[in-house]
């Protein structure tokens, strides 16, 4: 009996009359205001300020304990003419370039692989991911010791036990070995997040197309160039902007590995901004060097935006 | 059409036949699983090497350890300020991913459920503070926690780490949020709860396993985090482990790189058994931001 009485009794009861402060919050606009406010106060003043600050400090003279005067463009005029400067822009692009097309033809081959059917299919996604979970900082460590002049594995496997070579590969000795050596680490770390994202772009395609395409005697390759790859083009124009944009400016491994050596070769834009910013005390220079990467940023993208995502639009999906 | 169905027909047979699948399939995810696998086997097989066979690939296979040692540890444990650094990084880690999945979880609330106008542009504008790289901010930012006070202080970093974490749990919870029916809150509504009883009854238990694959990701996120804790941690005990194992470990000319796969082995540790335990949520989640 008590168990029925108790409902009872609660709904005849009137319901409490809410504080002001509940009724307060239960303001709509008050409330969107509130939730917001943590957000965007995080956001405005740690990013949207610093960002000001920084495209204002690239046109001053700003130095470690002295707050600079404007100088105009002295400082990009100056980097114009720096011969590292160039090489930076160069090297960024670059490894930009080559690291993204690395990642994306074997995140793409291993995201197929994986979208077969095999079996421990989650054991082995869950560990592919696994160079892209530990600090790069770590992982960029390891690589230097792989690429160590005297004690590289790879070394000795194409010295000591394949017999291939005589002496032992100076990976990062020199310009050109150092760049590819700091390329591939980064495709490395690169390879699960494109494979894992793919990889879930994949499941979404509907397996009705290919039994259509299969009945219509489409072969592998027209599968993949008609079905697979169109449908898959939104995501990739998602996944390419963020890969590039964080290859662009990276800074961890390259740091780690090289610290922008041989004599400068291995500098980018991003590890440039922090010699000559912090340990070299030029903040303005170093804010002029940051900011020099924002068009590049702006510029990839948009044509990543506009080349991959239209797709998209065209599908009938663009409101999201 | 007949022959081409003819030949579609035999393909799909060999495709299923054992030997293709063999090249095709398991020789590849093989080699693929070697060499993302391999630098973690080769820092394992490092830390526990004695120096005496790290140096002498002669008479040692410098693919196996003969006499496993434990001395690149204990160097790291007892003679470093290693146990220090994890503290540290433990504790930045944990103090901004509560900031910023409190931050994120009420603006994405307010984004997905409370469809004020001009959200979506809202929406935006956070993904959008996703594509400003660290890189760009961190000089700028130096000479403001220089200003604040902040610099060398960890406190710096747990305030700093929500720029690059608040826009990407936002962005996974809006999506989670999207995926929890709207019906239950209009229920609540119809029954008199307050739009924060609904939050916190109704919507936040719903939430619960997109609260947690944010907050692996912001924890890991965190924990990998390198340029601001470059830039803004000057002495040495209060340094992050990435931070302090590039610059404190590595001295001189000749490396410890016993100790130094050791420090990065022990540094992955943290984040690795923490993703082992919520893998499923990372990925469905990772996929799922994908997605959106």
């Amino acid at each position: 009996m008590s168990v029925t009485t108790a409902p009872e009794l609660h709904w005849s009861k009137t319901r409490r009359e809410p504080g002001w402060l509940t009724k307060f919050f239960d303001n709509k606009a008050v409330l969107v205001v509130a939730c917001l406010l943590p957000a965007f106060g995080l956001l405005g003043v740690f990013l949207t300020y610093p960002l000001g600050l920084g495209i204002y400090m690239a046109f001053t003279d700003t130095t470690i304990g002295r707050s600079g005067v404007w100088v105009g463009l002295e400082n990009f005029e100056y980097l114009f003419t720096d011969p590292i400067f160039w090489n930076a822009v160069f090297f960024s692009v670059f490894y930009t370039g080559i690291a993204t097309i690395g990642k994306f033809g074997l995140g793409l081959w291993l995201a197929l692989l994986l979208n077969q059917h095999m079996p421990f299919k989650s054991l082995i996604r869950a560990i592919i991911l696994l160079p892209w979970i530990v600090p790069t900082v770590l992982s960029a460590i390891a690589f230097w010791w792989i690429y160590d002049p005297q004690f590289s594995i790879i070394s000795y496997v194409f010295v000591d036990v394949l017999g291939w070579r005589e002496t032992n590969i100076n990976f990062l000795g020199s310009e050109w070995p150092a760049r590819f050596s700091l390329i591939v680490a980064n495709v490395w770390r690169g390879i699960p997040f494109v494979a894992i994202s793919l990889l879930a772009g994949l499941q979404t395609i509907s397996p009705s197309l290919y039994e259509a395409a299969l009945l219509d005697g489409a072969t592998a390759w027209q599968r993949f160039r008609f079905i697979t790859f169109p449908m898959l083009l939104p995501i990739l124009a998602i996944v390419m902007t963020f890969s590039i944009i964080f290859t662009f400016t990276d800074f961890q491994l390259v740091y780690a590995i090289t610290r922008g050596g041989p004599v400068n070769s291995t500098h980018l834009l991003a590890t440039l901004a922090f010699q000559r910013g912090i340990p070299g005390g030029q903040l303005g220079e170093g804010a002029a060097i940051a900011v020099s990467m924002i068009p590049f940023l702006v510029f990839a993208t948009l044509f990543s935006y506009f080349a991959l995502a239209r797709r998209k639009w065209q599908q009938g999906e663009g409101n999201d | 059409m007949a022959s081409n169905a003819s030949t579609a027909a035999p393909e799909t047979m060999q495709w299923d036949s054992r030997a293709r699948r063999m090249v095709m399939l398991w020789i590849p995810l093989c080699c693929f699983l070697l060499i993302l696998l391999f630098p973690f086997y080769w820092m394992t097989v490092t830390a526990f090497k004695p120096d005496a066979e790290l140096y002498d690939f002669g008479t040692h296979n410098p693919f196996w350890i003969t006499s496993p040692t434990l001395q690149h540890i204990r160097k790291l444990l007892f003679e470093t300020s290693y146990p220090q650094w994890l503290w540290t990084t433990m504790g930045v880690a944990v103090g901004a991913t509560c900031l910023s999945l409190f931050a994120s979880t009420l603006a994405a609330y307010a984004i997905q459920r409370l469809r004020f106008r001009g959200s979506q542009y809202v929406g935006l504008a956070i993904y959008l503070a996703y594509l400003v790289p660290p890189s760009i901010l961190f000089i700028p930012l130096a000479t403001m926690v220089v200003q604040l006070g902040l610099f060398d202080s960890p406190m710096a970093l747990i305030l700093v780490y929500p720029t690059f974490l608040v826009p990407f749990c936002t962005w996974l919870l809006i999506g989670y949020f999207k995926s929890i029916p709207y019906e239950l809150e209009e229920c609540a509504l119809i029954d008199g709860a307050t739009r924060l009883q609904i939050l916190r009854r109704i919507t936040l238990p719903l939430a619960v396993p997109g609260l947690i694959s944010a907050g692996i990701f912001s924890f890991t996120l965190s924990w990998n985090e390198f340029i601001y804790a470059l830039a803004f941690i000057q002495s040495s005990e209060n340094k992050t482990v990435p931070v302090a194992i590039l610059t404190e470990l590595v001295t001189g000319d000749v490396y410890q790189w016993g100790a130094l796969m050791a420090g990065s082995l022990l540094g992955s540790l943290p984040v690795a058994i923490f993703y082992s335990f919520f893998v499923d949520y990372y990925v469905s989640s990772l996929t799922g931001a994908v997605k959106e």
